[in-house]
């Protein structure tokens, strides 16, 4: 599972006395440049959790303190007070659901179709699909939102959510197309004799051995929606309507100087996304792996 | 619907055939949704921006034709070249640091480390916080007066600096906080070394080599199609900016953070100009296209591919 194990090398049986220094001090070397490198990733995060929790005359302080003195927790309750915060959670669930479906779902249908099933054309289909991956998002932003606005759309959920329920975007069908690929195809060749049709195919066999997979799509499709800025900004115009992300944006607007019930916000809102993280690791080490490695 | 293939019979050439008919109806069948989403969200938009762009349309009413005069206008427009200009720096400075940087992690990682996944986790992690945390988070950071930088200045000695309010450090600081996300291109470089074979590390071992003839023969010249993955993936992405300008600064200060997704953004959804945001988009279209086209050309020269593949 761990896909950066350790491989032996020759290398260790020829170790001579300089040679073994040498190595030695380059290990010193690298464990001291990754330990300066994770503590200027982690700082930031430090510094929003710290200024979370701390009063606000302590955070007009130069130079910065680093303990808070007092710990002001009722930040969060505070901030979660100012902000219809439970609103916005339920807006951003209302779209995230259904997109993590749409997306897992229609994105396993084409990538067994573009990985398993022979018809003509496929692999250009395939490819011009690809291409949409280095389509700017700018160049169909305009047209997109022209249309949505025409059907009556905007400020409604469906500009947001109905586009994942058409393969869910190109990125995904790669990815799973890559991991179908890499199951025998003994198994579905056997159900097809036996008079399965592909839906229960994918259904009864590949599903359950692509499990990591589809897990990982739904992971980045969910991240996606919970990040997303652009998309919610554009269509959502009604702050009753609002995601957590466009709400914090709002808040920031309105709060401006107010960096402790900012900061216990923004913390709010990153934290689902670290728990996440922490839960399902592998999935993401595995996701990005797949789509990077064959590119 | 259901495939009709008596379990019983053996297959003879005639079902066969009507096997392959039917596995060509599902798989159009099954392939139909992305194909769907493709004309609708794809195609069918970019041809639709090929005919906005010529037009001006105000959102209300209906668009009429007016041929290049959006492109006039545009090339007489001092924002115009200003976005591009804030767009290109930025660029330029944040894909080259970003993939240097995302390489080095990758390649401390990789010299069997203990606790990987400790770091792996750590250098990863910024890259997942929703951009409009991130957005915040930074420009309390860079606060002048209270911030973390300019303490962090202050502890070596020196001046604070203005950061993102400062015309001419704001795209610099934009930058600095751009290598904060690098986790995701570092993961894919992660896996692209690991998949280096080791005996090419042991030819270098048997010929004398050391460290470093084993980075410029092996390492890099095998990495480099995982290089140009990740570095037509960064230019697409910073040449479309548009988060950090929104929220952290709003363009300032004097322009000098004027992304050109902002520029688009403004023109389109504040002013309502959707024919000239649309030929403003194009105009990055096009851009984007001949960068893709000269990368792509220029890869076959320093791109190596392994085998077939």
């Amino acid at each position: 599972m761990d896909i950066t194990q350790t491989k032996p090398t020759i290398q260790e049986a020829s170790g001579y006395g300089s040679q073994t220094v040498q190595r030695r001090i380059g290990r010193i070397i690298t464990y001291l440049l990754l330990a300066a490198g994770s503590f200027l990733m982690l700082i930031p995060l430090i510094w929003l959790l710290r200024s979370s929790v701390m009063g606000l005359r302590q955070i007009f302080i130069f130079p910065p303190q680093w303990i808070p003195d007092p710990l002001q927790i009722s930040n969060y309750p505070d901030a979660f007070n100012t902000v219809p915060f439970l609103r916005y959670f339920r807006n951003t669930m209302t779209i995230l659901i259904p997109v993590v479906l749409g997306t897992t779902i229609t994105a396993s249908l084409s990538a067994y179709s573009f990985s398993r099933l022979r018809w003509p054309g496929r692999d250009t289909v395939f490819a011009v699909l690809l291409s949409t991956l280095m389509l700017p998002y700018t160049v169909t932003l305009i047209p997109t939102f022209l249309l949505w606005a025409n059907l009556r759309m905007v400020n409604t959920y469906v500009p947001l959510i109905l586009p994942a329920w058409f393969g869910g975007g190109i990125f995904y069908i790669f990815l799973l197309r890559q991991f179908f690929r890499s199951i025998p195809t003994e198994l579905d060749e056997a159900a097809l004799m036996d008079g399965a049709n592909p839906l229960q195919i994918l259904w009864h066999i590949i599903a359950p051995l692509s499990r990591p997979a589809l897990i990982t799509v739904a992971i980045f499709s969910g991240l996606g929606v919970w990040n997303d800025f652009l998309g919610p900004l554009i269509y959502l115009n009604s702050s009753d309507n609002y995601t957590l992300a466009l709400g914090l944006s709002e808040f920031t607007g309105m709060y401006r100087s107010e960096w402790h019930l900012l900061m216990a916000a923004s913390a709010m809102v990153v934290t689902p996304v670290l728990i996440l993280f922490f839960v399902a690791q592998n999935y993401f080490v595995e996701g990005i792996t797949l789509t990077g490695i064959k590119g | 619907m259901a495939a009709t293939f008596p379990s019983s019979t053996a297959p003879k050439t005639g079902s066969m055939r009507a096997m392959r008919r039917n596995e060509a109806f599902w798989g159009i069948l099954l392939a139909l949704p992305a194909i769907l989403g493709f004309i609708l969200w794809q195609f069918g938009p970019m041809v639709a921006s090929l005919f906005i762009g010529f037009t001006d349309w105000r959102l209300i009413g209906s668009p009429s034709w007016i041929g290049l005069e959006n492109f006039e206008r545009i090339f007489n427009d001092r924002l115009f070249y200003q976005s591009l200009k804030v767009t290109t720096v930025y660029s330029l400075l944040s894909v080259p640091l970003g993939l240097l940087a995302a390489f080095f992690i990758a390649l401390l990682l990789n010299q069997k480390v203990r606790g990987l996944p400790v770091f792996r986790t750590i250098f990863y992690i910024p890259s997942i916080v929703p951009a409009v945390a991130s957005s915040i988070l930074w420009i309390w950071l860079f606060n002048p007066d209270f911030g973390l930088l300019n303490a962090m200045l202050r502890t070596i000695g020196l001046p604070k600096l203005q950061w993102i309010y400062g015309t001419d450090t704001v795209i610099p600081s934009l930058v600095l906080m751009s290598l904060w996300g690098i986790g995701g291109t570092m993961l894919i470089f992660l896996a692209g070394l690991q998949g280096v074979p080791n005996h090419l590390y042991e030819a270098v071992d048997i010929d004398g080599g050391n460290a470093f003839h084993k980075l410029i023969y092996v390492t890099i010249p095998m990495m480099t199609p995982t290089i140009f993955f990740n570095l037509i993936l960064s230019v697409i992405g910073t040449l479309q900016t548009f988060t950090q300008g929104y929220i952290m600064t709003n363009g300032g200060p004097n322009n000098a953070s004027l992304f050109y997704a902002l520029f688009i953004y403004r023109k389109a959804f504040q002013q309502t100009q959707m024919g000239y945001a649309s030929a403003l988009a194009l105009i990055l279209f096009v851009i984007i296209l001949i960068l893709s086209f000269f990368l792509l050309r220029s890869s076959s020269s320093w791109v190596y591919y392994q085998g077939d593949r």
